[in-house]
């Protein structure tokens, strides 16, 4: 979700097999660098699989362009590399949030063949993004302060986790 | 393999997983949806060149994903293209075809003509046979005069005076049909085209939200996104939500202060020596 110059990307913390939890502690939400931040939601093991292939080619990119990568580049690279598994898929959504230049918030989200989905207030994906399409839907308000924005974002992921019996066990948010 | 895995590739689909996953299928995950654009796409040919329509909603499955997404994409500074079936393929195939459109004006150092966009366009989606879902509508503007072309997703296409598209193509052309004349002026066929698309966003499921058009004539092209909301956001609460600081509950937090990045710029010496 986008605030005044700050974005908040969150995640539940369950990791499952179909109704069973292996996890309440799992990481989905990988740092990039320290304005680009990647969620991957689906199948774990592409989720790592993903996130350790896209830091790899970052570090290229930081190699030889001797800066970080913008976050609209960065949303290409996940597209292409999803798009390039188009008929035998990585079973996982990516949400890409970044700040850019000048600190603007950057938001995207993709299907699981790279389809880019960009957004100026917030973007979802999981197995309760019906409810939280309904949950962002009412309590986004444009140009919030951080203290609100983590206060939204904790309130509409709960909501809508608690509604979802596949998602739950609490939520990481983190703000930049 | 575990050599060839880590190197950028050489472009092209690669169906290293496609075994896995079909593994994975067997034993009962289901592949998550693909976001498809469920679109009304049209264009026309008026007196001056060409205008394209489309509107401006991605579902994934019943849900909306997007409420204003971008269908009508760049090919050339001359041709642009309406795209329907699924989006990661429209636009896919759309951004592969004008980089080798830009690479062949760079080759032969002249403006792109439609007919090479459309030549490329079928050739590519009638060699992945009807897999890579792009029906698109291409239009645009050259030395030959205005041209506007359908091209299905297994390769076939149509030269037409007025083409839609998508799944409300039914309801754009019922409007087309009945209200289409050769020699249309400038207004007239953004009129055309407007009613056409408001047709498909009422009356199909899969179509919604804003109308954005194209016109494309000799030397100038203009890209009116946006052009008519029909859809405005009428169920704002002008309370809104308000959440009190401390109202969800932190187990813990942890504050990480960014590093300064520091930039050295010796005072360029000259490599030579």
């Amino acid at each position: 979700m986008v605030g005044k110059n700050c974005f908040a990307i969150a995640s539940d913390r369950r990791l499952g097999v179909q109704l069973q939890t292996i996890a309440t502690d799992f990481q989905r939400v990988f740092k990039i660098h320290d304005k680009l931040y990647i969620g991957l939601s689906g199948l774990g093991t592409d989720a790592q699989t993903l996130y350790q292939r896209l830091v790899f080619r970052h570090k290229l990119y930081q190699l030889r362009e001797e800066r970080d990568m913008k976050p609209e580049t960065f949303a290409s690279l996940v597209s292409a590399i999803l798009y390039e598994k188009r008929f035998g898929p990585y079973f996982c959504q990516p949400v890409i949030a970044g700040l850019g230049e000048d600190n603007k918030p950057f938001i995207c989200t993709m299907d699981c063949i790279g389809a880019k989905e960009l957004a100026k207030d917030f973007v979802v994906s999981g197995t309760a993004s019906e409810s939280l399409y309904g949950a962002c839907e009412s309590m986004y308000k444009p140009n919030m302060e951080p203290e609100e924005l983590f206060e939204t974002v904790s309130q509409a992921l709960m909501s809508s986790v608690d509604r979802d019996c596949l998602s739950g066990w609490g939520g990481y948010v983190l703000i930049v | 393999m575990t050599g060839s895995m880590d190197l950028p590739t050489k472009g092209g689909f690669n169906f290293d997983l496609c075994k896995r996953n079909a593994n994975l299928e067997m034993k009962g995950l289901k592949l998550p949806g693909f976001l498809k654009t469920g679109t009304t796409i049209v264009g026309l040919v008026f007196q001056d060149g060409v205008v394209l329509g489309a509107d401006t909603r991605a579902t994934e499955g019943p849900i909306v994903a997007d409420k204003n997404c971008e269908k009508i994409h760049f090919m050339a500074p001359n041709i642009y293209c309406c795209g329907a079936g699924t989006a990661a393929d429209t636009e896919a195939v759309t951004d592969m075809v004008s980089s080798q459109l830009q690479l062949h004006r760079y080759a032969t150092g002249r403006e792109s003509r439609v007919v090479t966009a459309l030549t490329l366009l079928k050739s590519h989606l009638f060699k992945y046979q009807g897999h890579v879902s792009a029906a698109l509508v291409l239009g645009g503007v050259d030395c030959t005069g205005p041209h506007l072309h359908t091209v299905y997703p297994h390769g076939s296409t149509d030269t037409l005076p007025f083409a839609t598209m998508g799944s409300g193509s039914l309801a754009a052309m019922s409007v087309f049909e009945s209200q289409y004349k050769e020699g249309l002026t400038r207004e007239e066929g953004i009129q055309l085209v407007t009613a056409a698309i408001r047709g498909g966003i009422f009356n199909d499921l899969g179509s919604g939200s804003n109308v954005d058009v194209c016109v494309i004539t000799k030397g100038k092209t203009e890209y009116l996104r946006n052009h008519e909301l029909p859809n405005p956001r009428t169920y704002v609460s002008s309370k809104g939500y308000s959440f009190t600081k401390g109202q969800t509950e932190v187990l813990s937090t942890k504050i990480t202060l960014l590093k300064q990045k520091v930039e050295v710029t010796e005072g360029g010496d000259a490599m030579e020596e």
